[in-house]
């Protein structure tokens, strides 16, 4: 059978997600603080220490600005590690998935239970972000409940394409080449920071097609209470990276544990 | 009730042919025994089986259904002990069989209400609340064996079920598997140890390289590929000095031998004279007049046999020679099959 066969999807999803949900509730506070302290950093100290020197960034205060992408920029990277080091963990070193292979279980169904367990737990991440945001007025209108549901489709973006580096992944090792090669200028040049219209037009068109910059081009506009330009564009980019980086994470999976 | 059949599986990895050409078929009710040296492909066999690595040839039926087609739907009706641990290690005890539970859509009540038999099955009665880690390795089988059990499954699979455990722990997995058949479940067990095979399994093959080399009851493999009767033939160690056969001899003996193959019949030969005598050189000069098959490996001489006696009486006025003479087992088959060499 070709491992890249398309995905054979079912709720029989759910009792695999349960599993993970029910090891996180055991330690959710902690998760919780470690999910969030970073972004939250991130935001409040450039957002409030570098904002002070600066005037208005792309029409907005520096700390309205960052809110935005710390959002997007704190669910890539919770979607992330969850698809990257907890699932490797529980496929290499626990062999979790091994053993609910010998459930009537397919290999489908447990990587549709770590793509859409790792959405929820970045979801939630840019959730808190988007609540610290809202507390500290920098949000505009009710208009920002839209980035839930958009930071739960990034969620499944990221944790795809987090999904396809751990089925490569020898080791844990190789995931420092993911970060630094791929996540790490993602962040640079998506929008995060500062805005990408400061970037030469060559990095510029690199940054065009990145997911994280999709995200924040949505993001940014609900912080401010406006409706975004191109919306529809942005999520099909985002689901169209999601469905081929899942595809490609599953096909990836066959070949190494099914032979 | 239909089980498992499989006929002309063959899989390589490779260039390596780790399966060439098995056919065989549980009957219902049956404990069924994979033996091999390691890497002959059991644990291959098992997979493929499962449904968990699709074949490059061969057919196999798994609980009435196509295997890989419709593996997944098959596993429904099955309990796997796998030959390698995989409990969730971030659970308790009675977490880990509800959470495996749920995979085959159980519900929680379902499990919950079976959880206190399936531990007092597996030995662990009061254990529920305790973390996996805590947990020494024989209780981890057992748990693993209750685990198997949580969907009540006609067929079990185990592979290699008791590696590792101390007696207590394989006597009271051997209990289990006993009242598991009488239930009419039937069970496919791989297993190193062949008084396990010996005791458990209804019918046995003996695999090599990807293929049966043996196949039968363990009564009829052992009466159709081995001479019913063994002695083995050791020196006295480093020349002992003579004596009666007490204290070091008897223990040298006990260590030159695993438990369950000491025998009544074992016996000092003549008494040593101080003189070193060599086994493997009696062996080459003179056991073959009185041995069908003479086997050595260091200083121990086997020496396979139908008619035990002239051999017998011939040992008892050598000096310096010790024996062991028991009856033929599955383990001298099982060496005579698949020679004497590590595998790894
Ligand atoms: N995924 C794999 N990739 C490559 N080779 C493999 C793979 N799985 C098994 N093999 C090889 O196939 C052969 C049979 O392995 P298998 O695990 O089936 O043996 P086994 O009889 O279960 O051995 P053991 O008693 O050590 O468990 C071995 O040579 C092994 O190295
Ligand atoms: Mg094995």
């Amino acid at each position: 059978m070709n491992p890249f066969r398309p995905p054979s999807l079912s709720l029989r999803f759910i009792p695999v997600w349960r599993r993970n949900f029910l090891v996180w509730r055991k330690l959710a506070i902690p998760s919780i603080l470690g999910n969030l302290a970073d972004p939250m950093i991130y935001m409040l100290g450039f957002g409030y220490g570098l904002g002070s020197l600066l005037p208005e960034v792309g029409g907005l205060p520096y700390i309205t600005f960052i809110a935005a992408g710390a959002v997007c920029f704190s669910t890539m990277n919770a979607a992330t590690f969850e698809a990257l080091y907890s699932a490797f963990a529980r496929m290499q070193v626990q062999k979790t998935w091994d053993a609910i292979l010998n459930a009537p279980l397919a290999l489908d169904d447990v990587l549709l239970a770590e793509l859409v367990w790792a959405a929820a737990k970045a979801a939630l991440s840019g959730a808190a972000i988007l609540a610290v945001a809202a507390a500290l007025g920098l949000v505009a209108s009710p208009l920002a409940l839209w980035v839930l549901p958009l930071v739960f489709l990034a969620g499944l973006t990221f944790a795809a394409l987090g999904l396809v580096v751990t089925a490569l992944a020898p080791s844990y090792d190789f995931f420092m080449y993911y970060f630094t090669l791929f996540i790490t200028p993602m962040a640079l040049l998506s929008g995060v920071f500062f805005p990408v219209e400061q970037l030469p037009a060559a990095l510029r068109a690199v940054s065009a097609v990145l997911p994280l910059s999709h995200a924040v081009q949505v993001a940014r506009p609900l912080f401010s209470g406006e409706v975004p330009q191109a919306a529809a564009l942005h999520i099909v980019v985002l689901a169209g990276y999601a469905v081929a980086a899942f595809w490609l994470a599953l096909g990836l999976a066959r070949r190494r544990l099914l032979k | 009730m239909e089980t498992l059949s499989v006929a002309g599986l063959r899989k390589s990895y490779g260039d390596t042919a780790v399966l060439q050409g098995l056919t065989f078929e549980l009957r219902p009710g049956e404990c069924y025994g994979l033996l091999g040296p390691n890497g002959a492909g059991k644990t291959t066999t098992l997979r493929c089986a499962l449904g968990l690595t699709a074949p490059d040839a061969g057919t196999i039926r798994l609980a009435g259904l196509p295997v890989p087609e419709r593996a997944r739907e098959a596993r429904l009706r099955v309990g796997i002990v796998p030959q390698m641990d995989n409990l969730d290690p971030d659970f308790t005890v009675a977490e880990n069989l509800l959470v495996y539970g749920r995979y085959f859509g159980l519900d929680d009540a379902a499990v919950r209400a079976r959880i206190p038999q399936l531990l007092e099955f597996a030995g662990l009665a009061g254990r529920a609340e305790v973390k996996i880690n805590t947990l020494s390795g024989g209780m981890k089988r057992r748990l693993t064996l209750a685990r198997a059990l949580v969907n009540d499954p006609d067929l079990l699979f185990l592979d290699e079920p008791t590696t590792g455990l101390d007696p207590q722990a394989r006597h009271l997995i051997w209990e289990r598997l006993k009242q598991l058949l009488q239930q009419g479940k039937t069970v496919l067990l791989t297993t190193h140890f062949m008084d396990e095979a010996e005791r458990l399994c209804h019918r046995l093959a003996i695999m090599d390289r990807g293929r049966f080399i043996a196949e039968g009851s363990p009564r009829e493999v052992i009466a159709a590929h081995i001479e019913p009767e063994v002695v083995e033939v050791y020196g006295e160690p480093g020349g002992a000095p003579a004596g009666p056969p007490q204290g070091g001899a008897a223990n040298d003996l006990e260590q030159a031998q695993p438990a369950n193959d000491r025998h009544p019949l074992s016996r000092e030969g003549g008494r040593g004279d101080g003189r070193p005598v060599s086994a493997a050189e009696w062996a080459r000069a003179e056991a073959a007049q009185y041995a069908t098959r003479v086997e050595i490996t260091g200083e121990t001489a086997f020496c396979y046999l139908t008619e035990s006696r002239p051999l017998l009486r011939h040992l008892a006025d050598r000096h310096g020679l010790r024996y062991l003479h028991r009856p033929a087992n599955l383990e001298d088959v099982f060496l005579k099959l698949t020679g004497r060499d590590l595998r790894d």
